[in-house]
């Protein structure tokens, strides 16, 4: 029982575990409450705080990007009072009113006018779009000090690893993954298990192997990762140690992009603290189990998601993707056998140790156990990061959780996967959110990208913004991908333009087909899911563009016609002199005209008028 | 702008190569040593020109084209130092045809300076952008976050001496 | 009983039985079946890229590159089907929409594998968008042009450069659809650590890389009257020339070869064996000469100018080890516009060295200054690759195949069979060591004329033999990448010789950059260099004449002009110096 003896007197050392303060202050400090004005928020309590019997704490993130920057309260009972939208002079109320006062500032709190819209509640708990969740892999983020190990401490951290160490063989630490049935986050959903078996059984001639954490999120608008990363470090850092013991490595590496600075730093801290107290590095918990980890950098190429791209990265080459076989397990880094799996799935493991298999597979389905997080963005009213059991109809997560479509406009599509992704009308939306359901209705779960589109989105145009990514991102290595997204692109423009053809459609479906069938790496492979599942599920959109030359969105600019309605202008000449291309002719003070073939579509009239007398369509 | 070769005349100091082959010392014993050097190589100069590229490669006996072909894959990485006022004129279709092309000329010009390089003081780097989608101002030129529309290129010289 | 390292495979529905380590390219060849490939180089480059090899095969999701994918027991693998056929028409029509095509006037109209490739897969059109592309001309090297807008970034060449030469001049740079071929800093070749030693050109399918031809220069040379214009032919040149005309691999068209160039119109036709005959005589000579004056050792073979210009970038240290005797085609060059000009009583100056060589480094080699003679001349004025004569060959109409033989001219085209395997990686060893052995036990001892262990395709060859009083450790390697594991394990005193050969060209001269070119897949079927040296030494075996002191026509230059190797007068025109090169100079 070496190690969990050994835990425990850590454990005993923390001062914070000897005493409680009356109150608890949380301040959300991750990316997205220090955009939002987190930093003089947490200056200003403590500032009023010093000398009060009460802590503020730097947090990381609940996920509620669109409340931020929140501050929250703990009192010694047990009370949790969430406060959105601070700023340092409500901080200051707070202080005074609810530490010092004992009173509740409910108009600040998440059930304010200012919250969620739901009247009545203060703490983020009671809140629907909160308690529909379920909290697995983000159980510490916003609850916790990322950069204090003692917090992760108190909150049970480490003790996993010293369970492991202590009561299991690696064999066995295998099994209980397995038996939970967790599948990879990162998209393709392969069973972690297996990808640690292989990764055991592998033979390596020289004895080494590797552990290996993917946390180059590089999807458009997706941010799971960071916000793990930049909320709860040490979930990652304890997860790649046990996969270390079980695999038998005692050398991980955390690919991390470079544009995370802040998650770097605190994966940084959080390395070197665990290796401080002996919870990381030599003699683990004074065992013998020893196991380090490293950083290693990314620099901007999203295809180092991909893994044997991330791998060769990391040997310092270009990020190109190799073929498989041999896969990783056999022949990884430095042609070592590598487990490697992204920062969501390493998140999970620490819970699935402590907690059992059975009580990781209780959440879920049956062919997709435990929850996913998605990142929610687009036409949405309440973005931000969530967490839901598998299984979670589409529509919960994007009514319930996200409250629906701002603006009183109608929903159009669910945007999951980011590039390698699909589109989702809104007849799918009682899909429920797993690997197979997505995959069936032409999307995949991907990383855990999720934007909402409304009405105003054109469908062709969102399928040229992830294809122009693509042809962005991709590594130039196999032909279909280098030249065929390029040409894909091209025909895309060609039907935005207003020049497509309906043998164009022919063509682009098959080379979607050539892309997916013939691309060396999974980039190549799903690049043409966003054109496909929209061609799918909004042909008619590609159709009107092609045929009617027209975009009903209203979004490509040069099948938009602007005109000028002779009843209102009042021939001002604002647009005439603003027109880039002196298309507008027209005398002062008699009504003006627009000439289309002159017409470059660029807006600038319509931004300029003001009577509102130009319209587009 | 492609990661191209730049025209500005390299001005190490022999502080920042004794801060390079400190931290190439650093990483040489450990395992793919290139990615992280050229990280710090590149905190140190602010960009990763052919000098330095040239030291990591004789240090680490790797060729100097693998470098070349590692530092133009990632985006991260720049050949090209960035001035402390980042000049830009959109070269969008508005601006285009309001002739953007004779403003963008004026400003290398004026600084002496071609698209996608920096001044040899350092003050300036000029880029050519996408749209910025404010073709009511077409032409449109950015000094860091200020917009200057209506641009003719009279007005270059003007504008950029309050940067300077 | 079954073989564990064996393994059973069924392609197109025939079984074959083939390693367990095979790829099931490899297996397809052993059942008879070509799959098509681009990018694929067997041995250097097996990257997956091209696209061109999918299959579909047991075990595997959906189509998988057989180049790469690894075989296994029971696997049934197809390699001809509809969605296959597709997969492959598509890649090729990408590579075509990005591909600068001006087929019928390019340098390799006549065996361009991506053409070829379009040929046999039927592909007649290209769907998409073509590329609008102009030439990318990049010339600055005197041995190959560069034209990306031709590049399909096989990366062939890169990895020829990188692993086999260990050079590595030639990058993918920047990524995407802007990825491109480049030196570091988009600098020109000629500015860069390039050895010349064209293999890059060789393994490359398309015209985006090509020897920079100066056959059109020798031709305005014939027809000057003022010039009298003299081509020296390179041991290798005589079995590598039939290729282009359909003779069997390796075989020794000399004959044929000097009554082409006599109808060509040089003026007289000398063999560059005579001069290796020269090197020998100059070579061995300075070796016994190190070894009993305690020279710097090992001593180092000089005749390679890609290995000159290796050594001179990567290893300083080294020079002082190299012999300073210049190449057989200097030797030659430089005894041409001095003794056999003085001899005939003609001036230097009006007289034009073309050399026709295996080697696109000797393009290089001729306009090094340090080999300028003391009147003033270049020892040789072109020279011209294996392909560019068969080039003038087959533009003169001659059929080869036709052509009666022709001795070479005296009174340099006399040779030894020690001359003719200079052109076979250890060949120069074995030449030295014939000579070597007589002068260092006698002539009267029974001296060994084979040194078996010198030959082969072997990267690193090592031997020791006892000759006479004298214990010589000799050590042989081709291919830049061995010559630097051979150097590294002499620097750190692992390996210990007296006599190192080096050879850039895997397999020596006959596999230079100016050879015959080759597709990937008849490389992939079988030894080109395989077969070129096994025709070396059919050709030694029947010589007379097999030891270099023993050339009757050499011994005549000695005695008429040089008096004896080494001398003073051989100093000025058989030796030279080397320069130390920054080997990134900015």
């Amino acid at each position: 029982m070496a190690a969990k003896d050994n835990l425990k007197a850590i454990f005993d050392e923390l001062d914070a575990a000897k005493k409680t303060p009356a109150f608890r202050l949380t301040v959300g400090m991750a990316t997205c409450g220090l955009t939002a004005g987190a930093q003089p928020v947490y200056d200003k309590l403590n500032e009023l705080l010093a000398g009060e019997d009460a802590v503020v704490d730097r947090v990381g993130c609940i996920g509620s990007c669109f409340l931020e920057p929140i501050v929250e309260v703990f009192d010694a009972q047990g009370n949790r009072t969430t406060y959105v939208h601070m700023d340092a002079n409500k901080a200051a109320e707070v202080v005074e009113r609810h530490i010092k006062g004992g009173e509740v500032l409910r108009e600040y709190t998440v059930g304010g006018p200012e919250g969620c819209g739901q009247d009545g509640i203060t703490s983020v708990e009671d809140a629907e779009f909160y308690s529909v969740q379920e909290r697995v892999v983000l159980r510490n983020c916003g609850l916790i000090d990322p950069e204090d190990i003692d917090q992760y401490l108190l909150a049970g951290g480490y003790s996993a690893l010293a369970h492991v160490i202590d009561d299991m063989e690696p064999q066995e630490v295998i099994d209980v993954v397995l038996e939970s049935g967790l599948r990879g986050r990162g998209g393709a959903g392969f069973p972690t298990g297996r990808k640690w078996q292989f990764t055991k059984n592998a033979v390596s001639p020289d004895g080494i192997k590797y552990v290996a954490c993917n946390a180059d999120e590089g999807d458009p608008g997706a941010f799971m990762d960071r916000s793990v990363l930049e909320s709860d470090p040490h979930a990652v850092v304890e997860a790649m140690a046990i996969a270390g013991f079980a695999i038998g490595a005692s050398q991980g590496y955390i690919y991390v992009r470079a544009e995370y600075p802040i998650a770097v730093r605190r994966l940084q801290i959080a390395i070197d603290q665990a290796k401080a107290k002996g919870l990381l590095g030599e003699n683990i918990l004074g065992t013998g189990f020893s196991f380090d980890l490293g950083l290693r950098l990314g620099a901007g190429a999203f295809v180092c998601g991909e893994e044997t791209a991330l791998l060769t990265s990391i040997e310092g080459h270009r990020g190109e993707p190799r073929p498989r076989p041999p896969f990783p397990a056999n022949k990884g880094l430095f042609d070592e056998p590598t487990v490697l799996n992204n920062v969501e799935t390493w998140a999970n493991i620490t819970y699935i140790i402590n907690n059992g298999a059975a009580a990781f597979k209780a959440i879920g389905t049956d062919d997709t156990t435990g929850t996913k997080v998605f990142a929610l963005g687009g036409k949405i009213k309440q973005a931000g990061l969530v967490e839901v059991a598998m299984g979670t109809p589409l529509r919960t997560i994007i009514e319930q959780v996200g409250g629906g479509v701002p603006n009183g406009k109608e929903f159009k599509a669910a945007q999951t996967g980011g590039p390698s992704g699909g589109c989702i009308p809104a007849k799918h939306l009682d899909t429920p959110i797993d690997f197979g359901s997505l995959g069936a209705i032409g999307s995949m779960m991907g990383s855990g990208g999720l934007i909402v589109m409304d009405e105003d989105n054109c469908m062709v145009d969102i399928a040229r913004f992830f294809l122009d990514f693509v042809v962005d991102e991709s590594c130039g290595k196999c032909v279909p991908c280098r030249i065929g997204t390029k040409r894909l692109l091209g025909l895309l423009d060609k039907i935005i333009d207003g020049k497509g053809t309906p043998e164009d459609l022919e063509i682009i479906e098959e080379l979607c087909a050539h892309l997916k069938t013939s691309s060396l790496c999974a980039l190549g492979q799903t690049a043409p899911n966003p054109v496909l599942s929209t061609l799918k599920h909004f042909r008619n959109e590609y159709e009107e563009h092609v045929n009617d030359k027209h975009c009903g969105a209203g979004v490509c600019r040069q099948l938009v016609t602007y005109t000028i309605n002779p009843e209102i202008c009042i021939g001002c000449t604002a647009c005439v002199r603003n027109c880039p291309v002196f298309a507008i002719v027209g005398e002062a003070k008699s009504p003006h005209i627009i000439d289309q073939l002159k017409c470059i579509h660029c807006g600038a009239c319509i931004d300029t008028c003001r009577f509102g007398a130009i319209s587009k369509g | 702008m492609p990661n191209c070769k730049t025209t500005v005349p390299f001005a190490g100091t022999e502080e920042q190569e004794r801060q390079l082959r400190e931290v190439i010392a650093a990483h040489k014993g450990e395992q793919g040593p290139l990615m992280p050097i050229l990280h710090e190589a590149q905190e140190i100069y602010g960009y990763l020109p052919e000098e330095v590229q040239k030291i990591i490669a004789e240090e680490l006996n790797i060729p100097l084209s693998e470098i070349y072909g590692v530092t133009t894959f990632y985006t991260r990485f720049t050949l090209n130092p960035k001035g402390e006022n980042q000049v830009s004129v959109c070269l969008g279709t508005a601006c285009y045809v309001k002739g953007s092309a004779s403003v963008l000329a004026e400003v290398e010009k004026v600084l002496g300076c071609e698209v996608g390089a920096m001044t040899d003081d350092g003050k300036f780097s000029v880029d050519a952008t996408r749209c910025v989608g404010a073709c009511g101002l077409a032409p449109i030129m950015l000094v860091n976050d200020d917009v200057y529309g209506h641009m003719t290129p009279d007005r270059v010289a003007g504008i950029l001496a309050k940067y300077m | 009983m079954a073989d564990n390292n064996m393994v059973k495979v069924t392609v197109d529905g025939v079984e074959v039985s083939v390693p367990a380590d095979y790829k099931i390219i490899d297996a397809a060849r052993e059942a008879g079946i070509k799959i098509p490939t681009l990018c694929y180089l067997k041995g250097v480059n097996e990257f997956g890229s091209c696209r061109m090899c999918l299959v579909e095969a047991t075990g595997a999701r959906g189509l998988v590159a057989a180049c790469v994918y690894p075989v296994s027991d029971g696997m049934v693998v197809t390699t001809d089907s509809p969605a296959i056929r597709k997969s492959r028409r598509n890649s090729l029509e990408l590579i075509l929409s990005n591909h600068r095509q001006e087929c019928t006037t390019c340098e390799r109209n006549d065996n361009c594998e991506l053409r070829q490739l379009c040929a046999d897969l039927g592909v007649d059109h290209v769907r998409y968008q073509i590329e609008n592309l102009e030439p990318q001309l990049e010339e600055s090297a005197p041995h190959l042009i560069r034209d990306n807008s031709k590049c399909i970034l096989c990366r062939r060449c890169v990895a020829v450069c990188r692993k086999t030469q260990q050079v590595g001049v030639l990058t993918p740079a920047d990524r995407g659809f802007a990825t491109h071929i480049e030196h570091a800093f988009g600098r020109d070749m000629a500015e860069v650590n390039c050895v010349n030693c064209g293999q890059c050109i060789a393994a490359c399918p398309t015209g985006a890389l090509s020897l920079k031809s100066q056959t059109n220069q020798v031709r305005e040379a014939i027809q000057d009257e003022d010039k009298i214009v003299i081509a020296i032919t390179a041991p290798s040149v005589r079995v590598g020339l039939g290729d282009r005309f359909g003779e069997p691999l390796g075989a020794n068209t000399e004959g044929k070869m000097v009554t082409a160039l006599k109808r060509l119109g040089f003026d007289y036709v000398f063999d560059v064996d005579w001069a290796a005959d020269v090197t020998i005589m100059e070579e061995g000579t300075e070796l016994i000469d190190r070894i009993a004056n305690g020279g710097t050792m090992p001593m180092f073979t000089s005749c390679c100018p890609g290995w000159i210009k290796y050594c001179e970038y990567y290893h300083h240290d080294l020079l002082p080890n190299l012999s300073t005797c210049r190449s057989p085609q200097q030797m030659h060059g430089g005894l041409i516009k001095t003794y056999w000009a003085e001899r005939n009583h003609i001036d230097p100056s009006k007289i034009v060295v073309v050399s026709i060589m295996p080697c696109t480094a000797k393009k290089f080699e001729i306009e090094r200054e340090e080999q300028r003679l003391d009147n003033g001349c270049m020892p040789t004025d072109f020279s011209l690759t294996t392909r560019e004569l068969a080039d003038m060959i087959v533009e003169s109409g001659m059929v080869f195949g036709m052509l009666k033989d022709t001795p070479f001219d005296p009174i340099m085209g006399e040779s030894t069979g020690a001359a003719v395997i200079f052109g076979a990686s250890g060949g120069v060893m074995e030449a030295a060591l014939r000579t070597a052995a007589v002068i260092l036990a006698g002539p009267e001892a029974d001296v060994p004329l084979i040194f078996e262990e010198t030959r082969g395709l072997e990267g690193i060859k090592e031997a020791t033999y006892q000759v006479g009083e004298t214990t010589l450790r000799i050590a042989v390697a081709s291919g830049l990448n061995n010559a630097e594991r051979l150097i590294q394990a002499i620097k750190s005193g692992e390996a210990h010789y007296d006599f190192v050969e080096i050879m850039t060209c895997p397999g020596g001269c006959i596999n230079g950059g100016g050879q015959p070119q080759h597709s990937a897949w008849e490389k992939s079927i079988k030894s080109i260099p395989a077969a070129r040296i096994k025709g070396t030494y059919n050709i030694d075996d029947k010589m007379p004449l097999r030891r270099s002191l023993e050339n009757p026509e050499v011994k005549m230059m000695y005695d008429e002009y040089l008096d004896r190797p080494n001398s003073h007068n051989a100093h000025q025109i058989l030796h030279c110096t080397y320069v130390e090169r920054e080997l990134y100079k900015i």
